[in-house]
């Protein structure tokens, strides 16, 4: 299997004050095409961190990250934009609609800018949500607002899904009905997805769980068999 | 010790500080403003009132021909004179050396070796001249110091038609004179008029008034009717040629004086309250933010036990603490304006000390309207702060609610991007917050338009005075009324192109109870050098053989109409009175003239043809020899050279013009700026975390601008033509408020005007969103992805 991404030996520090945070310290990471990865871990272990540096949304100390066969380490901020334009989607624990804009004109905002997208009602018609496109996000649940996001995410066709804690602000049906959009998502297009969260029970729903502790991956364990999301419950 | 939620007033503060100073900045341009207009006016008043009193500047003046000094009994004892100074008053032309142009001077009397009891001299050097100094004279001082003349230095004179070498003694000021205005001008010009001094007898002697006084001033007595006096002096002086005495408020220098008052206090409420209004609105807007920001803390503090009443008296003291900010700069700046205002009057109003101290008075005034006013503004987001309830408070705000906007599914919409969408229902969604940014900015591109107009103004005015109404180069006044020998005489001068005769004489105009005491110019028919010019269209409008034109301001004090009949009382010669008839109305800027047929009027005094003035149109090549010819003529009592008061009322009008726009350019700016970056700042912070969502999902920072700046800027962009709108409107407000009887500012606004106006609004607009760029390009994309609004 060839990896879509790769990061070795990522170190970051932050510096608030005159304290420094090592919140990576020399982290490994691959990401295979097409698989779902769940990364488990405490709150300050580092996972946000490495998902927002393979993101592109922060650069790291040192050490490497390459997507395909582009450098990230070295890229510039316009480049990352590039990056995270064209092949990254993202899910956010607090969903970040616009609430200006309807469920439809939220995903239309991202595929304006993309280069093969999903028609919007195609992409929310994934998710379960072909019914709601005209509704603005205070019109919509919790849920319904995050498979909104999810169907933002993917309309460009990322090489890249990742999630941050997708469920963390959800009760745990509609956490399940988010998941099971991922899962959905990864299966039939095939992209490559990153969940991160720190509820164990997500993990069976993996190929494989990477456990973040102390700014490095500590271990990884592969699932022999992936659980649908439908047969999670916590 | 302060106390811990006064703490956090002074840490909000400084948190918000751009904020605080944007619209600090507004305050004090508010407040500048106020305590510009108000420290100056004071500085005017007091210094006025208290030269006018300390020497003794009179309540009544009147001119005659030639009065016998045995008069001056009679008037005193008119009821409710309380002194009386008879003198004698004369235009006579000054020769100064290395000075090619003849210079006019009015001659006025002061008994020998002392003090007159009415309008004295405030001697700045030398000393008054004294008896049996015969040729000993006192100079005003503006115009000795426009030649260099000093004490001791002697200047030519041609009084009566004679050379005479009179010898300085001494520099002073007048309260009479502290506008110095020659016949004929709109601007002093010191170079070319100035007022000389000299003894009683040796000036009686020069024009035959031996015993004998041409020129009267009054003092009242506290609590006299000025109008009863006034009618029995003119009875009184009639005989001797009187034309018609003045009160005070009508003297030339105190009217324009007083009249730079009452302007300085219209432009103490217009301005002020523009700037204070916005500020008012920008205090709300910003407090309305903070207060949703801080809902949770709001909660918290009334969980704790605060009363609704300290949590407003705590937003309510960010608001003073912005005014506070405002106050500092804003009596700093005004201080400062005042004096350099104050500065630029010294230039045209003479007094011998002016003296500039801005009171606490007009300070705690211009504090406490902007208190009032952003207090008053930010209402509305205290008491929201106060009623919040606690358990709500701590729950975060129900996130906004937007509709689509009613032409959604039209071709319009579809045609409209996402990011384009947002800025639109951002713009429908808060529409009165819309409308205030839209207001603040049109309200500065107003201001920029008052201000820059009032060059196009007074360039139009200009023009049409001295260029299109008149085309003489130079007008000689006479001694005497002269016959129309003299015009054949003035045509055999050197250089001279073409004569034309034109008499003013003293008239009181009625229509039953409605007087006006003014003149009546006679011009000969088909006079063109000086005719009867209608400055609003630009036409010359023949004149008639019979009747009277009017100026337009005349006929509407008057209450007259074309054909309507005016009652004419002439104040000299034989003094006829008669009714004569409306036959043409003419708009002018200047003055209230009437005009009338030379030869008509002479017919009406009875008089052979003849002429007071002579309007000369002069072959440039000779000038020179022409001046020389002038300064030795017996009977010219005074020169009026078009060129030389072009000159003065521009130069005049570039400088103080110059200084008025720039100040007012920079307070506009200071407005807009506040304006839009408050407008940005605060949709920046609400939206911040929608924009770093965007960045996160791949926007680039110019696509993300454009959502935010798009909205101001389009805000900004509609406003415009507003502005531009309430910049007229503005202007004709206030030349409605300038209008008086000695002249009209037209209302006239030049299209680059307009377009600098804009050019200057959006460009402090661009500062504010530059800065608001800057701090877009360092959005925290990490922190919006953990962090729930």
């Amino acid at each position: 299997m060839t990896a879509t991404l790769t990061a070795r030996d990522l170190t970051k520090i932050y510096k608030t004050g005159e304290v420094e945070v090592h919140a990576l310290r020399g982290a490994n990471l691959d990401l295979y095409d097409g698989e779902l990865i769940v990364m488990l871990g405490p709150s300050g272990s580092g996972k946000s961190t490495l998902l927002n540096i393979i993101g592109g949304l922060d650069t790291a100390t040192s050490g490497t990250v390459r997507f395909r066969d582009h450098e990230l380490t070295a890229a510039d901020e316009s480049e990352l934009t590039r990056y995270r334009r064209d092949h990254v989607g993202f899910v956010f624990q607090f969903y970040n609609l616009i609430p200006s804009l309807t469920a439809e004109e939220n995903v239309a905002l991202v595929t304006e800018i993309a280069k093969r997208p999903l028609a919007p009602a195609e992409a929310l018609d994934i998710v379960g949500l072909g019914k709601r496109l005209d509704h603005f996000p205070a019109q919509l649940s919790g849920g319904e607002q995050q498979r909104v996001a999810i169907a933002r995410a993917i309309a460009k066709q990322p090489e890249i899904l990742l999630c941050d804690e997708p469920t963390g602000a959800l009760d745990s049906d509609t956490g399940i009905i988010v998941l099971e959009a991922i899962d959905q998502v990864n299966r039939e297009l095939g992209t490559t997805t990153a969940v991160i969260t720190h509820n164990t029970v997500i993990g069976s729903m993996a190929d494989r769980v990477l456990h973040v502790a102390d700014g490095v991956v500590a271990s990884v364990e592969e699932n022999s068999e992936r659980r649908s999301a439908k047969e999670l419950a916590w | 010790m302060m106390r811990t939620i006064d703490r956090k007033v002074v840490r909000d503060l400084w948190h918000l500080r751009g904020q605080v100073l944007a619209i600090g900045l507004v305050v004090a341009a508010g407040i500048a403003a106020l305590i510009m207009s108000l420290s100056t006016l004071e500085a005017l008043e007091e210094t006025t009132a208290a030269y006018y009193e300390r020497y003794r500047f009179g309540d009544v003046f009147a001119y005659t021909k030639r009065a016998p000094e045995s008069l001056e009994q009679r008037l005193a004892a008119i009821p409710g004179v309380r002194t009386v100074q008879t003198r004698v008053s004369r235009y006579a032309t000054l020769d100064i050396a290395g000075f090619p142009e003849p210079v006019m001077g009015n001659f006025v009397s002061v008994p020998e070796g002392r003090q007159p009891v009415l309008n004295q001299l405030a001697i700045q050097s030398g000393r008054l001249p004294e008896r049996g100094g015969g040729d000993e004279v006192v100079l005003n001082e503006p115009f000795a110091e426009a030649h260099g003349l000093r004490v001791g230095d002697t200047v030519v004179a041609i009084i009566n038609g004679h050379r005479r070498n009179l010898r300085i003694v001494g520099t002073a000021l007048s309260p009479e004179f502290v506008y110095a205005l020659g016949p004929g001008a709109l601007m002093p010009d010191d170079k070319r008029f100035g007022i000389v001094w000299m003894g009683h007898d040796a000036l009686a002697a020069a024009y035959d008034l031996d015993g004998a006084f041409s020129s009267v001033s009054l003092a009242l007595e506290r609590g006299a009717d000025a109008a009863t006096v006034i009618r029995q002096v003119d009875r009184l002086l009639e005989r001797y040629g009187g034309i018609g005495a003045i009160e005070r408020k009508n003297q030339l220098s105190n009217w324009f004086v007083s009249n730079e008052m009452e302007q300085l206090k219209s432009m103490s409420l217009i301005l002020p309250t523009i700037f204070l209004v916005v500020a008012a609105f920008l205090a709300n807007m910003v407090l309305g933010r903070l207060v949703s920001t801080e809902r949770s803390q709001i909660g918290l503090m009334k969980a704790f036990g605060y009363s609704s009443f300290e949590v407003a008296l705590h937003y309510a003291k960010l608001v003073v603490g912005i005014v506070l900010v405002g106050s500092v700069i804003g009596i700093v700046g005004g201080t400062y304006l005042g004096r350099m205002n104050t500065g630029m009057y010294t230039d045209v109003f003479r007094f011998p000390l002016l003296l500039y101290r801005p009171s606490l008075s007009a300070m705690a005034i211009a504090v406490s309207v902007s208190l009032f006013a952003a207090l008053l503004g930010s209402t509305g987001a205290v008491r929201r702060a106060a009623t919040l309830p606690p358990a709500q408070a701590m729950q975060p705000p129900a996130p906004g609610t937007f509709r689509r906007f009613g032409m959604s599914r039209s071709g319009l919409a579809r045609w409209l991007d996402q990011p384009s969408r947002i800025i639109v229902r951002n713009i429908v969604r808060s529409p009165l917050r819309s409308a205030l940014t839209m207001l603040g900015v049109a309200a500065s591109v107003a201001l920029l338009v008052l201000a820059m107009q009032w060059n196009d103004a007074l360039t139009y005015l200009g023009q049409s005075y001295f260029y299109q109404a008149q085309h003489q180069d130079a007008t000689i006044g006479l001694a005497e009324p002269q016959g129309d020998a003299i015009l054949r005489d003035f045509r055999h001068l050197p250089g001279v192109l073409a004569v034309e005769p034109m008499r003013i004489v003293g008239a009181d105009l009625s229509n039953g109870p409605r007087t006006h005491r003014g003149s009546l110019t006679g011009l000969e028919e088909g006079a063109w050098l000086q005719p009867i010019f209608d400055d609003a269209s630009g036409t010359v409008m023949p004149v008639p053989p019979s009747g009277l034109v009017l100026g337009t301001t005349l006929a509407e004090k008057l209450g007259v109409g074309l054909g309507d009949d005016v009652h004419l009382e002439v104040l000299e010669g034989r003094r006829p009175e008669l009714a004569m008839p409306v036959v043409g109305l003419v708009e002018t800027y200047i003055a209230m003239p009437a005009f009338i047929n030379i030869d008509a009027l002479n017919r009406m005094l009875k008089e052979p043809p003849s002429t007071e003035y002579v309007n000369i149109l002069i072959d440039r090549r000779q000038e020179a020899a022409f001046y020389a010819e002038i300064k030795e003529l017996p009977l010219v009592s005074a020169v009026m050279l078009r060129q030389a008061a072009i000159d003065s009322f521009y130069g005049t009008i570039v400088e103080h013009i110059m200084v008025f726009i720039t100040l007012f350019s920079v307070l506009a700016c200071a407005l807009g700026f506040g304006v839009a970056y408050n407008s940005a700042r605060i949709s920046l912070s609400e939206r911040g975390r929608e924009l770093a969502t965007l960045r996160v999902l791949g926007f680039r920072r110019g696509e993300i601008s454009y959502i935010l700046l798009g909205e101001v800027g389009f805000l900004i962009v509609v406003a415009l033509p507003f502005g531009c709108l309430f910049g007229r409107g503005l202007s004709g407000l206030m030349a409605a408020a300038f209008n008086t009887e000695l002249y009209r500012v037209p209302l006239t606004i030049a299209p680059s005007t307009y377009g600098l106006a804009v050019v200057f609004a959006l460009a402090a607009t661009l500062v504010s969103a530059l800065i608001v760029r800057h701090r877009l390009d360092h959005l925290d994309l990490i922190k919006v992805l953990k962090t729930r609004e």
